[in-house]
């Protein structure tokens, strides 16, 4: 365990290290693997249903869409966005921590 | 009489009782005092008075209006939910600084003039160090003496902007200053301190994660959000603001994903939201301030609820770095759930409070033609639910199980955090019950559209996805235990290490310049004693012999003078 602070964590005493008491539901591979699984699903359903927004939009229907701009009226915009978004920034980071990051002792001889 | 007294007055007059009281007593008296502060200004309505004339200037105590109402009431429902939580804490410090700090911020808001502004902004500096210092030991002293520092600078900038302000126009009233008015850059700057723009932030993520496990809870809803209203009330419509929000959206979140400190993660996030509110603050539309207005009032609701799930964490399990902790949903399940309705909540989420209100500002940013702006903010989006929408969750909850065992939160962390929780799926559920009523202007704008949500729901699924793909590829950047250097490495290194040279060399300096006027000084003391020693010339005591001789000497000399 890290060390501890001295700002009135009282019950600190109650942590303690068990790795042998009954398994969480995570514990399950099986379970993270239906949680994966749900997430390609949900990215599934709200791809095709701005896709059919689109379609709808371009045949006549056009309260179901109303772009706020060219780009987001393209199908998919918001999904590549998010993706591409978070992928470089995940990758962008990474790069950031070879120049950035220090030991946590850094700055203790201040 | 209760009419005329100031809201602000009830919490930080109240707090002097604080440390007299003991036990259940002390608890409803702490309590009371946000409830009797909010009954107090809901009474009211909007209104102004405490009209009084100082050298000359007029000022106003007290001026509730359209801007500053939500916060008058937002400050008092912090101020209480903070102090359910704090509950347990052993400090004796803590809850009178939170209630000063908690009033103070009221009265900074209500404030009709800079003068009183000024007196509130200091306030706010020195009570809210202590929930720092509270949490005792050398690394919060010395942050909280960083932080101080920071902002008693941002209130002595206040404090001239202001006096070439009043010079210039006469006035010290609190309306719309603007940047073109003699002392409006400073009078930004010092509010931008306090906001943490880009490069003046580094107070925020310094402090807030060495308070104690209640304090950053306090220091999360009452400083920044000051500010916010400050720059509403005094800088709406300044483009530079945009762009600056832009910044504060979009630099924090590289951090945010790198950062092991979980309370750390949030103060990064925390200055992406603010980046939100600062950008719908510059683009200065009815549409845009209301956005700027609504999303400070939803993030201390959600930042709070994050702040006390970590604080939680930290409190049972005396850790809260991300590479220690895990799979505690095993053990704190309830604090678990909580965090995670913060989570969908900061995350936009459809129907959870970030949603309409961030929706406000990122629609003002489209309808003025910000299309990059607009693009930075969506990144921002996207970015915001990649680390504090599961990194923060996932890391403390879930991920690899870290063995931990702890009890579950005590029931007073667990109520104030679902104070918090129901009232932020309050104006997420229903904005138009309480939320958009209340705001500066008239709220037209509908963010239920199925257009919106499908695309905010595209935003979340895939950026989701792509966590899930980067952490099973591996790709993703694990937590170690780490600093990371941020802009405040310039002060705190090569200025410091500077700072200490010259102190060096001055002391070298100093040291030969006393040896050089040490030596002047003793070498003319020894000239002095060998004439005037004792055995000095001029002090040789002279027998009378001689006196007689040197006498008779004198008048031979003259007697020779008369005869020639």
């Amino acid at each position: 365990m890290a060390e501890q602070h001295p700002d009135g964590s009282r019950d600190q005493a109650s942590a303690k290290f068990v790795h042998d008491d009954k398994p969480g539901i995570f514990d399950n591979p099986r379970n993270v693997r239906r949680v994966i699984f749900g997430l390609y699903t949900a990215c599934a359903i709200v791809f095709v249903l701005d896709v059919v927004s689109w379609f709808q939009a371009r045949a006549g229907v056009p309260e179901l869409r109303h772009p706020d701009s060219s780009m987001d009226g393209l199908p998919g915009f918001y999904a590549f966005y998010g993706f591409v978004a978070c992928v470089l920034l995940v990758l962008a980071a990474r790069e950031m921590r070879k120049v950035l990051m220090r030991r946590e002792e850094y700055y203790d001889d201040e | 009489m209760m009419s005329s007294m100031p809201p602000a007055a009830v919490m930080i007059l109240g707090a002097v009782l604080v440390p007299f009281l003991r036990g259940r007593l002390r608890t409803a008296y702490v309590l009371a005092l946000p409830l009797a502060g909010l009954a107090l200004v809901l009474s009211m309505g909007d209104t102004e008075f405490g009209r009084t004339t100082l050298f000359g200037h007029e000022l106003t105590l007290v001026r509730i209006d359209g801007l500053s109402r939500l916060f008058g009431w937002l400050f008092h429902i912090a101020a209480f939910i903070g102090l359910v939580f704090a509950l347990r804490s052993p400090s004796r410090i803590e809850r009178p600084a939170a209630l000063v700090y908690a009033g103070a911020a009221v009265g900074a808001v209500q404030a009709g003039d800079l003068v009183t502004l000024f007196v509130f902004w200091e306030i706010l500096a020195v009570s809210s160090v202590f929930l720092v210092w509270a949490r005792r030991g050398e690394r919060s002293f010395r942050a909280g003496m960083r932080y101080l520092i920071v902002q008693i600078g941002s209130g002595a900038l206040l404090l001239a902007g202001i006096l070439v302000y009043a010079n210039a126009t006469g006035s010290v009233a609190f309306g719309d200053i603007g940047l073109d008015s003699p002392g409006g850059l400073v009078i930004m700057l010092a509010f931008g301190v306090k906001a943490a723009f880009p490069m003046l932030h580094t107070w925020l993520t310094d402090a807030y994660p060495e308070s104690t496990y209640s304090g950053a809870v306090f220091l999360s809803a009452f400083t920044t959000k000051v500010a916010v209203y400050a720059l509403a009330r005094g800088f709406a419509g300044e483009a530079a603001l945009v762009w600056i929000g832009a910044a504060m959206t979009s630099f924090p979140i590289f951090y945010a994903v790198i950062e092991n400190d979980l309370r750390r993660v949030l103060g990064y996030s925390m200055i992406n939201q603010l980046g939100f509110m600062v950008c719908g603050i510059g683009i200065g539309t009815e549409l845009a301030v209301n956005g700027a207005v609504a999303h400070a009032f939803n993030d201390v609701l959600f930042k709070g609820l994050l702040f006390m799930s970590m604080g939680a964490v930290l409190y049972r399990t005396g850790n809260i770095n991300g590479s220690d902790l895990g799979g505690l949903y095993k053990s704190m399940p309830k604090t678990a759930g909580l965090c995670m309705v913060g989570a969908a909540s900061i995350s936009a989420f459809p129907r959870f409070c970030g949603f309409v209100s961030k929706s406000l500002v990122m629609g003002a940013a489209l309808y003025e033609g910000y299309n990059v702006v607009w693009l930075m903010l969506l990144f921002a989006s996207a970015g915001v639910f990649h680390h504090a929408g599961i990194k923060i969750p996932f890391f403390a909850f879930f991920a690899h199980d870290s063995g931990i065992r702890v009890k579950e939160a005590p029931n007073s962390m667990l109520i104030a955090m679902t104070v918090a929780a129901v009232l932020s799926m309050v104006n997420g559920v229903w904005p138009t019950l309480f939320l958009y009523p209340n705001l500066p202007y008239e709220v037209t704008y509908q963010p239920f559209t199925s257009a919106h949500t499908i695309g905010q729901l595209q935003i979340l699924f895939f950026s989701a996805l792509a966590f899930c793909g980067l952490k099973l590829t591996g790709l993703y950047p694990p937590e170690l235990r780490s600093v990371n250097l941020d802009i405040d490495w310039i002060v705190r290194r090569p200025l410091n290490r500077l700072a200490l040279a010259l102190g060096r060399t001055g002391k070298t300096m100093d040291v030969q310049l006393r040896t050089a006027a040490d030596g002047l000084v003793r070498r003319t003391l020894r000239r002095a004693f060998v004439a005037h020693g004792p055995r000095g010339v001029l002090a040789r005591s002279w027998p009378a012999g001689s006196t007689v001789l040197w006498v008779a000497t004198l008048l031979a000399a003259f007697l020779l003078i008369q005869f020639l």
